[in-house]
């Protein structure tokens, strides 16, 4: 009953949130038109996370990784490629992507709150660097004037607060429609079945391995993606737009959407970001305390996906009858 | 290469270490045990640190007073953790998640409202306030009393573990959660108590190392990914393995500073990314089984 | 001939428990082949290793002449092996013509699927959601099926990865007496290109069901032989009584 309420809650606040979207460059002044582009940068990381969290049940907190390696390879590099926004995204990606697949070793055989832990050692430990690796990212002060982006050949640069938004309206649009698309065929069913038993999918001769770092890299690349949308909406960037805070908060976003809705987290981390710029205007001495607040009772009141992948180290799904032992857990304290 | 300078970087490294294994061994227990991931794990090193900045004054009366409080106040602060997860304990890691982390912006900010928003300055006793010449060189006497006094924390750890019925039930938990319910010692009772443990342990670690990381608004994210990453590094979920990745991240924070300052920023993604690797080689082998 | 499944000197040990010890099994193609014995005798244990889910200590496994010992279960999956669990595992989220789907889909990772191959894959999972009865609740999530169901449907999938060796671990467990006479029925039915191992405690099901009968007991083999052949046999029935309890 609870739960069917949740669910046409969402539906109508996501219409809402949509609408508003797309009328927001007509609606609102410059400054929130350009805070709405940097939160919808974020509201793609979401759907990486929620691709990972949600779909293929692998909780990560570490998106800020390659979200961040992204948004300054799509800064550097892609700026002394081309002035071109397409030609940001692709090496953002890449970027990504990349950063995924250096990370598959450590995340690859690890589940549940193993992989929780792994992927926030990552995830701080990539923006640590980048606030300590001055000479490529200008360290905590950032790097600033990153010149203005084309959105395709021929076109004139992005000059506009609303120009800038409605580039990254386009391309969140388009990218999560992708993420849409690939998730309704053969990819998403293979992804939640292993969601709900990996050993049951290996026991049908999948290559489960196959499919965990391949979801990991795609996250990575659309995290990365997402990075470059965040410089080219606000010219800037700096180890602040990645903290730990961010990753939190797009969980938060992913679980308010509905876990394993990709669209849901789309909309979910837009409203989260939005209410949490809000509030800090409003209160800025008491935002954090109110936001954590928020944190704790939107995790009481919310039902969130019980289901994420078990350590598939047995290969027997089954809990062992008596005359077994059970292998050692994959979490413990040895002395 | 001449070793001299580079003697005090490493025995402040080895401060540093256990300091950090002290901070991370909550964690272990909180992960292993409990199977909770305590995103507020740093903000509890915090209350113990800013403890230790309200209170400290230069005596030893203040040194004892500020560590009862320290820990008694981040003991209770590991307790509203485990209260606040217990209605929702059955939801899963991201829940967990989300809990913790909100009471540590919660926690963070109402310490910011206190203590304000500078990172306060921390009065070592008068006694232990200089340095002290050893073999030719000169140490902060705080660094090498606080290491003598984090071993022996680190040892009865050790033996608490090793030794007592609640250690034995924790190392039980760990080998069979299930188990430990038929013995009629409910998942709650074991939450609070394992949340309550690591919170003392944090607290302690706060008071003691604020003169080594000092608090301020900062300190508990650091604690906390300096926390992870030993945790990480060592097999997640053995003490022993903290311990040494404690130790040899002490030695990279100072003397890999001191030796390669340009490379220091990757030092430790690098020791994570090697150690990492060479242990997912060994998981590799071993699941080549299934 | 070659066997098509054969177990050599398989030990396993779990820190100092034994639980098998030396295990030899030889299995043609198309035998019915049944695994009896009392609890702790190793039975699953043997059905684990066969299927890849726990390595042994010693021995090997060969699956049509080829040696399998080091492969996992995905692969030894896409050689032919099917399995169905004690407690049935079916994917919950998924309805019950996902779940056969994704065991009827190819099993390679990133290659280029034509059009006609998935149709094809759905068209083998309709077929087979009816034979097991299930044609009716195809869009069903699996999660809402009572244990009968379950079963049913764990039986649709993993016939759906084409095995040419079953693995039934009690299928017959927590079954009503009407749905162990539709499991018997639905054995008996498969085709003699499928081979079946199979653990079950009533002994009914694997005299109807199987020609031969190997008895484990404390992870050794105590006999093999025709069904006939092991009631017969005293020490037999006497090591199986004391360990049903």
């Amino acid at each position: 009953m609870r739960d069917r309420a949740v669910r046409a809650l969402r539906v109508a606040v996501a219409v809402a949130v949509l609408v508003g979207l797309v009328a927001a460059p007509w609606t609102v002044d410059d400054y929130t038109v350009a805070l709405l582009a940097r939160t919808l940068a974020l509201g793609l990381v979401a759907v990486s996370v929620a691709l990972l969290t949600g779909v293929a049940g692998l909780p990560t907190l570490g998106q800020t990784a390659p979200y961040a390696a992204g948004a300054y390879a799509g800064a550097v590099v892609g700026g002394q490629l081309s002035d071109v926004g397409p030609v940001h995204l692709l090496v953002a990606a890449g970027a990504g992507a990349a950063l995924a697949v250096v990370a598959l070793p450590l995340v690859l055989p690890a589940r549940g709150v193993v992989l929780l832990m792994i992927t926030l050692a990552v995830g701080e430990l990539a923006v640590v660097l980048a606030g300590r690796w001055t000479s490529v990212t200008g360290g905590t002060d950032g790097l600033a004037g990153i010149a203005a982006t084309r959105p395709l050949w021929g076109l004139p640069v992005l000059a506009t607060d609303r120009a800038r938004y409605l580039y990254t309206l386009v391309a969140v649009a388009a990218l999560t429609g992708l993420v849409l698309l690939v998730l309704r065929g053969r990819v998403g069913l293979l992804l939640r079945a292993g969601r709900d038993d990996e050993a049951r999918l290996r026991a049908s001769g999948h290559r489960v391995a196959a499919h965990v770092a391949g979801v990991h890299v795609a996250a990575g690349a659309i995290a990365g993606a997402a990075g470059s949308l965040l410089v080219t909406a606000q010219q800037y960037v700096s180890p602040a737009d990645f903290g730990f805070d961010t990753s939190a908060l797009l969980l938060l976003g992913v679980v308010v959407g509905g876990t394993a809705s990709v669209g849901g987290a789309l909309v979910g981390a837009v409203l989260v970001v939005a209410a949490r710029d809000w509030l800090f205007g409003a209160l800025p001495g008491q935002a954090p305390l109110v936001l954590g607040l928020a944190f704790v009772v939107v995790a009481h009141l919310l039902p969130t996906a019980r289901r994420t992948r078990r350590a598939g180290r047995g290969g027997s799904a089954t809990p062992r009858p008596s005359e077994v032992r059970r292998p050692p857990a994959v979490t413990g304290v040895r002395a | 290469m001449p070793v001299d300078p580079y003697v005090v970087p490493a025995v402040d490294g080895v401060a540093y270490g256990l300091l950090v294994f002290v901070a991370a061994s909550g964690l272990v227990l909180c992960f292993g045990v409990a199977g909770i991931l305590n995103l507020a794990h740093g903000t509890l090193f915090a209350i113990g640190g800013y403890t230790a900045a309200a209170l400290l004054d230069g005596g030893w009366a203040s040194l004892a007073l500020a560590l009862a409080v320290g820990v008694l106040a981040a003991t209770a602060a590991g307790a509203l953790v485990a209260v606040l997860l217990t209605r929702v304990a059955a939801a899963g890691h991201l829940t967990q998640a989300l809990v913790t982390f909100g009471v540590a912006l919660a926690g963070g900010s109402l310490l910011v409202a206190a203590f304000g928003p500078d990172d306060p300055p921390v009065r070592v006793p008068a006694a232990l306030d200089g340095s002290v010449a050893v073999a030719g060189h000169r140490y902060a006497a705080y660094r090498l009393v606080f290491i003598l006094v984090a071993a022996v924390l680190a040892g009865l750890l050790h033996l608490v573990v090793r030794r007592t019925r609640a250690g034995m039930l924790v190392r039980a938990a760990v080998d069979d959660a299930e188990m430990v319910a038929t013995l009629g010692v409910s998942p709650a009772v074991v939450r609070f108590g394992v949340l309550a443990a690591a919170g003392a342990l944090a607290g302690a670690a706060g008071v003691l190392g604020a003169p080594i990381i000092g608090p301020g608004p900062g300190t508990a994210d650091a604690v906390l990914l300096l926390s992870l990453v030993v945790v990480v590094l060592g097999g997640l979920g053995s003490m022993t393995g903290t311990l040494l990745a404690a130790l040899a991240v002490g030695q990279i924070q100072t003397l890999g500073v001191a030796l390669v300052p340009s490379a220091a920023p990757f030092l430790l993604f690098a020791a994570m990314a090697v150690v990492l690797a060479v242990r997912a080689r060994g998981l590799a082998t071993a699941r080549r089984a299934t | 001939m070659t066997p098509l499944l054969t177990a050599e000197a398989v030990t396993v040990r779990y820190g100092s428990l034994t639980a098998l010890d030396g295990v030899d099994l030889r299995l043609p193609l198309g035998q019915r082949h049944a695994l009896i014995g009392p609890n702790g005798a190793g039975k699953t244990t043997l059905l684990d290793v066969v299927a890849g889910a726990t390595r042994p200590a010693a021995g090997r496994i060969r699956l049509g002449g080829y040696d399998v010992t080091g492969l996992g279960p995905a692969a030894r999956a896409r050689r032919g092996l099917g399995r169905i669990h004690q407690r049935p595992a079916v994917w919950g989220s998924l309805t019950a013509r996902e779940n056969v789907l994704v065991a009827a889909l190819p099993r390679r990772a990133g290659r280029w699927q034509p059009a006609a191959r998935r149709r094809a894959a759905g068209r083998t999972a309709d077929a087979l959601l009816d034979r097991v009865g299930l044609g009716d609740l195809a869009a069903t999530p699996a999660g809402q099926f009572a244990h009968g169901q379950r079963r049913q449907l764990e039986i649709a999938v993993a016939l759906a990865g084409r095995p040419r060796l079953l693995l039934l671990d009690e299928p017959a467990a927590g079954l009503s007496a009407a749905e162990v006479g539709w499991l018997a029925e639905f054995l008996r039915g498969l085709p003699r290109a499928v081979a079946v191992l199979l653990v079950e405690h009533r002994l009914d099901l694997v005299y109807a069901l199987c020609d031969t009968v190997t008895v484990l007991r404390d992870g050794r083999t105590l006999a093999t032989g025709s069904p006939a052949e092991i009631r017969a046999s005293g020490p037999v029935r006497e090591a199986y009584a004391e360990g049903v309890t």
